[in-house]
């Protein structure tokens, strides 16, 4: 019962059971704090959840857990993630990935978990740019992402200065991008080094049942420490005096005190939930970017078709647009298509049935103008619209498979889901455009953690809570 | 019951195997910083603080966290500390 908490006192309330969420009230809980993280769903796991339709599991957001590194792998964020949460390393159950592909019109590059193929592929597909590329793998390899000195901030810039040709340039910006920029046409160059080591330094890799499974370790983990969790429990308001967050006051009415706030509600949507700001406040940092992704169930594994690549990044237009979609509902020339089945889950170990999950930049206010009839019409169009852009990149199906014969079932989520999961205003998966990197906020106690704090991904995600919690609750306590 | 230097290495060494599993501390030199030897962090030490209050009662302000740098420093800057309980 929500009421129960009414007039509770606590030493840090964590807003959100996503990943940074979870991550932070497991530090806290290891510290020994007297911890609460309200969440609004009646599940956790934030932009990266899951649901089940029709007794059967689909997940959100993960494709890949990015980050992926082979155990006893040293000084990297995945490990020293696991060391902060006191969580071993095979409790991931982490597969690493078949093999992945960026394609373009008339190219395509391969990599996976060693760099050293990707490094082939681009030598390959451009002879001429392979010194300048190498030069920005080793500038990346070794600069801090959080200081970038008198490097250019633009990561295009950045590149420029090694990569001549406007297509290898695009075609590394189009995974880095998808996989957690929240900057429209350019990112930020520290966080294009952060995702740049992650996708391709490092790795990608899944476990066999999928997101739920690093949810559910970072929930139980939490609750074994003692940690509190309430569901279904939104927040109305935060409520201030002078410079400190005095009480939060929760949809239910009742109120509940704390020392420190972490929130992982989003910069804007933290700002906006203090008493002490205008109802638009921050409007100049609201994320613009949302997507829609469809999900196929098939009868077959998607290698029976001959589909044997991880994730593929495609662009089928002449220069890649990471931006707003301005007049349509959905911007299908450019996505990215990932097959769950293909990770290298080991003998005998393999999902039930195929999954093919595509996914395209979308416009949330037209999704979100649609009315009932309208959103369900348009949601089937595009999911036709998607699939038949899917078809025409993956190889022709072997045996003449036809994929609508094979097809069990299917789901699409749009922006509009976004926004009811996630809260995130616009329904911007990766938040904010400008990142708040000390994840301070103007009120002395309340501090963000998550997307909106700058690190990537769900391994980045983690790490924020973790550090957000080190560096304004238990550091010099 | 008075704690010898060697003893208090001996409650680092063990935080650490709690805390860092995939570290190895056997061997480790005592006048030699622990994070040249080992494979350790800010946050790390962070925890080593952590563990010490939650498991001896034993602060450390964030300003001698410096202290901890080596086993030696650790049994030099701790030992009076468990020894004052």
């Amino acid at each position: 019962m929500p009421s129960s908490l009414d007039q509770q006192h606590y030493e840090t309330v964590i807003i959100g059971a996503g990943m940074a969420g979870l991550a932070a009230g497991i530090r806290l809980a290891l510290a020994g704090k007297n911890v609460i993280i309200l969440e609004r769903h009646n599940a956790s796991g934030g932009l990266n959840s899951f649901y089940s339709q029709a007794g059967r599991k689909f997940d959100v957001g993960l494709h890949a857990m990015t980050n992926y590194v082979p155990k006893g792998t040293k000084g990297t964020p995945l490990t020293k993630l696991l060391r902060q949460l006191r969580i071993p390393y095979d409790a991931l159950d982490l597969s690493p990935q078949n093999c992945s592909r960026i394609q373009f019109p008339e190219c395509q590059l391969g990599f996976n978990n060693e760099f050293a193929f990707f490094e082939a592929e681009v030598a390959r597909a451009f002879p001429k740019q392979i010194d300048g590329f190498l030069a920005l793998a080793e500038e990346v390899r070794t600069l801090d992402a959080f200081n970038l000195g008198s490097m250019p901030s633009s990561a295009r810039k950045a590149l420029q200065r090694h990569i001549s040709d406007p297509m290898l340039e695009d075609m590394i910006f189009c995974p880095v991008m998808y996989y957690g920029s929240a900057q429209e046409h350019d990112m930020d160059y520290g966080q294009f080094a952060i995702m740049f080591r992650s996708l391709f330094f490092e790795g990608f890799a899944r476990p066999l049942d999928g997101v739920r499974v690093i949810v559910k370790l970072l929930q139980d983990k939490y609750r074994s420490l003692g940690g509190i969790r309430k569901m279904k429990c939104g927040i109305q308001k935060i409520h201030t005096s002078g410079d400190k967050a005095t009480i939060i006051e929760l949809d239910s009415g009742a109120t509940i005190t704390a020392d420190k706030i972490i929130s992982t509600a989003g910069a804007v949507e933290t700002a906006r939930l203090c008493t002490d700001q205008p109802f638009d406040a921050e409007s100049n940092n609201i994320g613009q970017l949302s997507f829609t992704e469809t999900i196929t169930v098939l009868d077959k594994q998607p290698t029976e078709f001959g589909w044997d690549d991880t994730i593929i990044f495609f662009n089928t237009a002449e220069r890649f647009r990471y931006a707003r979609v301005e007049d349509d509902l959905v911007d299908p020339s450019s996505g990215v298509i990932c097959f769950p089945n293909n990770y290298q889950y080991g003998e005998d170990r393999q999902l039930n049935e195929g999954f093919l999950r595509v996914t395209a930049m979308a416009n949330h206010d037209k999704w979100c103008a649609l009315n009932e009839d309208d959103y369900l019409a348009q949601k089937s169009h595009w999911y036709d619209e998607l699939q038949k852009v899917t078809l025409g990149l993956l190889p022709m199906p072997k045996k003449n498979l036809n994929f609508d014969d094979h097809r069990l079932a299917k789901d699409m989520f749009t922006p509009r889901t976004v926004r009811k999961y996630t809260g995130h205003l616009n329904g911007a998966i990766y938040g904010a455009p400008n990142k708040i990197k000390d994840g301070r906020t103007h009120l002395e106690n309340l501090y963000l953690a998550g997307t909106d704090q700058g690190f990537l991904g769900i391994v980045g995600a983690m790490l924020s809570g973790i550090s957000m919690a080190n560096m304004h609750v238990l550091q010099g306590d | 019951m008075t704690m010898t230097e060697d003893q208090v290495q001996q409650i680092v060494i063990n935080i650490i195997n709690e805390i860092a599993p995939d570290e190895d501390t056997t061997g480790l030199k005592p006048e030699v910083n622990l994070r040249d030897q080992m494979d350790l962090d800010s946050m790390d030490f962070l925890d080593i603080v952590m563990e010490l209050r939650k498991q001896h009662g034993i602060e450390v302000p964030e300003e001698d966290y410096p202290e901890l740098a080596s086993l030696k420093s650790c049994s030099d800057y701790l030992t009076p500390k468990f020894n004052a309980e």
